[in-house]
């Protein structure tokens, strides 16, 4: 570290619509937290609206030798959109849809339009995203950040794999078009790059037609591991397969659960496209027609603990039935919205979401070993998701051919230290396991575990073009130094 | 400013994230004693001083004990208040966090019953007051926007009286534990915490010129005193507690009595 150019500072002093360079002010220090709430940092907090604001900030940043974050919603589970002592750059204002084609079903975002505000536009003309998160608060830019996948992985890929071009802006005051053919490796690294090579200045994606706003949705329970695994394997056909596992289960019932799948509706005999309208998908603001959603949360609170989550866990695997149903493309796609705030419910240290990617060929084992050591270190996971994925050719990957399991853990104020080392003792299970993660959730993740499932080759090649875009390293997160910059 | 070459604060992962202090005035004395204390406790320091060998001395020796990189310095004189705003946010950056700010830059310059010295007086004034508001200021109005953290200011028992000996250093640690009261006044109902310490004698530098002294203890018990006080979110504490008791008396002592007496 060289404190010797630090010496000299003149200050961004942000205002409420933009960012003016004054004198410093700590009172625009503000916290930033995860989505999950358990993990906190103190940044200078800015947000910019064009591109020549971006570039002041940028200078603003190289003269004061103080890195950027760039952060869009603020929806992932770890540290990937926190800089502790660092300047944020919220771009959640820049959320334009540029340039709508209903007839080629292409469409041309600025970084901060959010899910929710492409389907909505999407949708009447008979379109959809292609892969969709868990949520639709989250924006474009943050969806390209860390490449999502949706629960039709292991068919439509990444999000990454329908984006026909991008423009961004590098620190070195650049702006790149790429697209897979032209600026190849930018393309691969950027998306899935952690928002640390540039900064998305526009996006162009492909969404895939659709014939009606409704699903056909299939919900049957599976019994334990192999079952739960088989049929999720078994349903490739459908255009989506998602598992909920009861991670409380013991013995012979580890791994039991309940699998959803959905097909697209060729033709649901509605009226003129009635379900492809947005007042159709959207969803009710009251439980069962009485009880505000933004209420909802302050009820799962006290079932929030181990004996809690156990008996509720048990019972929805109880009145689980086989049905099948039809459902709208929001309220099967957006399930984290369904409760507004629900990780509130998680109490006052909030909660860390852990995903690793494992090979089919080892997931049963690594599965009942993790599971397992959670339920021995008296740290279950209140929930747990699988899915079905596919490798693809981004440069900082996290899919396989196999499976994965999302766990929620509850943190709280003594259960820390125990935690971090319970997900590092996970990490080596799928790093041996031939596993790989996901840099929008995990929080303890090592620099040898990131080396490890990357491999030297895509690390060397990802640090060169850090080096190439950013030689000032003038964009930086939490996440970057702890498990990049120093590895 | 010295820089701490190539060094910087090893990242954590997140949920065992280290907690972060800054000391002013953490070259000698209670200063380095209290940073020695909070790195076995493992926090991550920035300690600041004008006298940067000393600093880097007592910097090495934490981290070779902690055996990683604890401790960063900073040379700064604390008269230097423009420089403060600046230098807070390097350290913010360097640190990623601020959970405890401790002033303890302080100096005690004797001057003779009859004599009046202005130069010295000032100084006095601009090492334990202005130095203190210079910091204090940034840390509080950040800490009351983050509705956390916790500030520590070392003031003395000399405040609670106006003795004849050194009227500038009783002026000085009086405005102090005055200005401490303001900002706690200010702060809890932020959930900020602002603890006074009001030491007695220490072994320090300030006391080589002191003449009758008692209770004497170690800048390692007052360190360890301080600790604890920090650790109970106390709001103000005599170090050690006996002068709770003895300034209670001295507090109380008439005027008429106190001005015909010579301590």
């Amino acid at each position: 570290m060289d404190n010797a150019d630090r010496t000299e500072h003149s200050f961004l002093h942000i205002q409420e619509n933009g960012v003016l360079m004054s004198k410093p002010s700590f009172k625009d220090l503000h916290l930033t937290e995860n989505f999950g709430h358990s993990l906190k940092a103190v940044s200078f907090q800015m947000k910019a609206e064009t591109t020549d604001e971006i570039q002041d900030i940028l200078h603003e940043s190289k003269k004061n030798g103080i890195p950027i974050t760039v952060r869009g919603a603020g929806r992932s589970y770890n540290d990937i959109a926190m800089n502790g002592g660092g300047f944020i750059l919220n771009l959640q204002a820049v959320n334009r849809i540029l340039e709508w084609n209903p007839d080629s079903g292409i469409i041309r975002c600025e970084p901060g339009v959010t899910l929710e505000k492409l389907w909505q536009k999407v949708l009447p003309d008979g379109w959809w995203p292609p892969v969709v998160s868990g949520t639709m608060t989250t924006t474009l830019g943050g969806c390209l950040g860390v490449n999502i996948h949706g629960k039709n992985n292991y068919k439509a890929g990444t999000i990454g794999e329908h984006v026909l071009e991008f423009s961004a802006l590098l620190p070195t005051g650049d702006e790149v078009r790429c697209t897979p053919e032209l600026n190849k490796d930018l393309f691969y690294a950027m998306i899935g790059g952690m928002g640390i090579l540039g900064i998305f200045t526009s996006i162009t994606l492909q969404m895939k037609r659709m014939h009606s706003g409704l699903l056909n949705i299939k919900a049957w329970n599976v019994a334990n591991m192999e079952t739960h695994i088989q049929a999720i394997d078994d349903h490739k056909d459908a255009d989506y397969i998602v598992g909920w596992m009861d991670c409380t289960a013991r013995g012979s019932k580890m791994g039991r659960g309940q699998i959803h799948q959905a097909t697209y509706v060729e033709d649901d005999g509605l009226e003129s496209s009635q379900s492809l309208q947005v007042d159709f998908q959207t969803l009710p603001s009251r439980f069962f027609g009485l009880v505000p959603k933004s209420l909802l949360h302050y009820f799962m609170t006290p079932f929030m603990n181990n004996f809690g989550t156990r008996m509720v866990n048990t019972a929805k695997y109880l009145v689980g039935r086989t049905k099948t149903y039809q459902q709208s493309h929001a309220a099967f796609h957006f399930l984290l919205d369904y409760v507004p705030d629900w990780e509130l419910g998680y109490g006052r240290y909030g909660l860390i979401q852990y995903q690793s990617f494992i090979p089919k060929e080892t997931t049963l084992e690594t599965w009942r070993e993790m599971i397992d050591l959670s339920q021995k270190s008296r740290l279950p996971s209140y929930l747990g998701v699988t899915k079905r994925h596919r490798p693809d050719a981004f440069l900082l990957s996290h899919a396989v051919d196999g499976f994965s399991l999302a766990m929620d853990f509850k943190v709280t104020r003594h259960n820390r230290k125990d935690l971090s080392a319970m997900l590092q003792a996970f990490d080596r299970m799928v790093l041996e396991a031939g596993g790989r993660f996901y840099f929008a959730k995990n929080s303890e993740t090592l620099p040898e575990t990131a080396r490890s499932f990357l491999g030297d080759e895509a690390i060397q090649l990802f640090r060169k073009l850090k080096e190439k875009c950013d030689p000032d390293n003038l964009l930086e997160s939490d996440l970057y130094r702890r498990v990049f910059k120093n590895a | 400013m010295v820089d701490n070459v190539d060094k910087q604060f090893p990242p954590s992962t997140p949920l065992t994230q280290r907690k972060c202090a800054i000391l002013v005035g953490a070259s000698s004395g209670i200063g380095a004693a209290l940073a020695r204390r909070l790195a076995s406790k493992g926090y991550r320091l920035a300690l600041l001083s004008r006298r940067s060998e000393l600093l880097s001395t007592l910097c090495e020796e934490i981290n070779k004990d902690a055996g990683e990189v604890l401790a960063l310095y900073y040379e700064h004189d604390v008269t230097d208040g423009d420089s403060v705003p600046g230098l807070l946010t390097t350290i913010l950056a360097d640190m990623g966090n601020l959970d405890l700010f401790v002033y303890n830059a302080g100096i005690s310059q004797m001057v003779g019953l009859k004599k009046y010295d202005f130069v010295k007086d000032r100084r006095t004034m601009e090492v334990n007051l202005v130095g203190a508001l210079a910091w204090l200021n940034p840390v509080a109005a950040m800490f009351q926007q983050l509705r956390s953290g916790q500030i520590v200011g070392i003031s003395s028992v000399a405040g609670d009286r106006g003795r004849v000996g050194n009227p500038s250093y009783n002026a000085s640690k009086a405005a102090l534990s005055s200005y401490l009261e303001s900002l706690r006044n200010r702060l809890t109902r932020h959930g900020v915490n602002v603890l006074t310490v009001k030491p007695g004698f220490v072994e320090t530098d300030l006391l080589a010129g002191a003449k009758k002294t008692f209770l004497v203890i170690s800048p390692e018990q007052a360190a360890d005193e301080i600790y604890k006080a920090i650790s109970k979110h106390k709001q103000v504490v005599y170090i050690p507690t006996l002068w709770r008791w003895i300034m209670l008396i001295v507090r109380n002592i008439p005027s008429f009595i106190f001005r015909r007496m010579v301590f």
